[in-house]
């Protein structure tokens, strides 16, 4: 087992990585944001940012859990200085935390080139800066860990998601805090799930937000469904539904969360994807970079992406653990796959078995082990708008 | 002959009416499985589902012990069980053949 290590953040949390996100505030700034960020890639310099010219209150609650996640040393806000985005309110809260920030804003920097300078001379000194912080230990149960299912197939359900629901159950028993999500892709399972909740309320809350959700889908005429889940041998929703939740593992469930909300304690939680209100906007997460985005607002050091048809994505600020279902796809794509977990059809490996070793590799990556996603240079991100309101206070586990 | 479904077809529940082929399955291939010999009607993908006993049109199709959709035909033991027979009980799937189709009904 690895020797579990991070880097201390201002608000007690630790992370296991210690990035430099340069941010663009509006599609606007995007380019130049990229050249400031580009020749530092591999240098752990990610690029992440909003495309919208008009305000969103979830957006810059995202924006701003993300520029303070733990796996953030310091960032750079890149503004064209026009868009509606609150850059003081998010400068404000990264200020508060102690980390290196820069504002910088094309209009008022003289251009793109004058920019773009500038941004990079910021990033260089911040790079310096960060080479010296120092790493400190830090305890499974400092952890949080999220899950999401991606290009799922008839294997999925059969073998990544069991595998990674009996690593959750070792994680929730060694007090991290783990979070699943997609629950337009949990239609069909509000019962049981109302059933694992800790109390009674929480149950009647994660009922209520199943048919918040089972409603979005039907007036948008069209269930979380892929025509490759089809192609792989998944029928229906309900279907791929199982297979989803099977990521969740055994555990009960402590509480339900929406994108931004930071579990207070270890244990399973449930992100509640799904907007409130009227539908607007569109599909609620339009791919499964958007899903994880949110997990890691929700303060996810570490993602587990299960995937059948074979989904080569990896992210911005947290790694990405590949844990592939189908073995057929392991052969064809086996550089982008930290896990096999398709030997379990054949028989040559039990749940169990690939349960632990993905628990294993957690803690290998918590300490610094690059994921296949982070060595190839997967920084994918996605920020769209959304609308929620704040969740009920029976949502929540006591202290 | 496998007497069993081991290495052939997975059966997550005894009371379920499908099972999961575990490898790339040919036409014809003779399975014992839920008490019952069947012969594969379709070459079965890995991970695609197979009727293990007969299914009325209109009845649950179950996986995991519980439903994911209904049948919407007669469905004998030995079926490949996919859209073509079965149908969600929540929301219809999107495949693209179905997109294709639409394209077609849609061109001016």
């Amino acid at each position: 087992m690895t020797a579990l290590s991070g880097y201390l953040r201002s608000d007690g949390r630790k992370g296991i990585r210690n990035h430099v996100v340069v941010v663009y505030l509006v599609e606007c700034a995007h380019h130049v944001a990229r050249e400031i960020q580009y020749p530092f890639r591999e240098q752990g310099v990610h690029l992440i940012g909003f495309p919208g010219c008009y305000p969103n209150a979830y957006a810059q609650r995202m924006l701003k859990r993300l520029c303070t996640h733990p796996n953030v040393g310091g960032v750079l806000l890149v503004s064209l200085g026009c868009e509606a985005f609150d850059r003081h309110d998010l400068h404000a809260a990264i200020t508060a935390t102690g980390r290196p920030l820069r504002l910088v804003g094309i209009q008022a920097a003289g251009g793109t080139r004058r920019t773009i300078a500038e941004g990079r001379t910021f990033v260089e000194e911040t790079l310096a800066t960060l080479a010296a912080t120092p790493r400190v230990p830090m305890r499974i149960d400092e952890l949080v860990v999220g899950t999401v299912c991606g290009g799922s197939d008839a294997t999925s359900g059969l073998t990544a998601n069991p595998a990674i629901g009996r690593a959750f159950d070792f994680l929730v028993e060694a007090g991290a805090a783990t979070i699943f999500e997609e629950t337009g892709e949990l239609i069909g399972l509000e019962a049981m799930m109302a059933e694992r909740a800790e109390t009674v309320p929480l149950g009647h809350e994660i009922v209520a937000c199943m048919e918040k959700t089972a409603r979005y889908y039907a007036t948008l005429g069209h269930a979380s469904f892929a025509p490759g889940n089809a192609d792989g041998g998944l029928t229906t929703i309900e279907e791929k539904s199982l297979g989803a939740y099977a990521k969740s593992g055994q555990s009960r469930i402590a509480g339900l969360i929406k994108p931004g909300d930071i579990p207070p304690r270890g244990g399973l939680y449930l992100l509640d994807v799904i907007p409130d209100g009227e539908v607007r906007f569109g599909f609620p997460n339009i791919n499964d970079n958007a899903e994880i985005a949110e997990l890691m607002a929700c303060g996810s050091h570490i993602i587990l992406f299960s995937t059948g048809r074979g989904s080569v994505v990896g992210s911005a600020i947290a790694p990405v653990v590949k844990v592939c279902a189908n073995p057929d796809t392991f052969r064809r794509m086996a550089d982008d796959m930290d896990v096999d977990a398709g030997r379990i059809l054949s028989g040559s490996a039990t749940l169990d078995t690939v349960g632990r070793e993905i628990f294993d590799l957690v803690q290998g990556v918590a300490g610094g082990a690059p994921t296949r996603s982070e060595d190839l240079g997967h920084q994918e991100f996605i920020l769209t708008y959304k609308t929620f309101e704040p969740i009920g206070p029976a949502c929540l586990p006591a202290h | 002959m496998n007497e069993t479904g081991a290495g052939t077809l997975l059966l997550l529940h005894p009371g379920d009416n499908v099972a999961m082929a575990t490898r790339d399955l040919p036409a014809g291939l003779e399975v014992q499985i839920a008490g019952a010999r069947i012969n594969l009607v379709k070459t079965t993908p890995t991970g695609h589902k197979v009727a293990v006993r007969s299914i009325a049109a209109g009845s649950r199709i179950l996986k995991y012990a519980v439903p994911i959709g209904s049948a919407t035909c007669d469905i004998a033991p030995g079926d490949y069980v996919h859209t073509h027979n079965m149908k969600s009980d929540y929301i219809p799937t999107y495949t693209l053949e179905a997109g294709h189709r639409f394209a077609e009904e849609t061109r001016s």
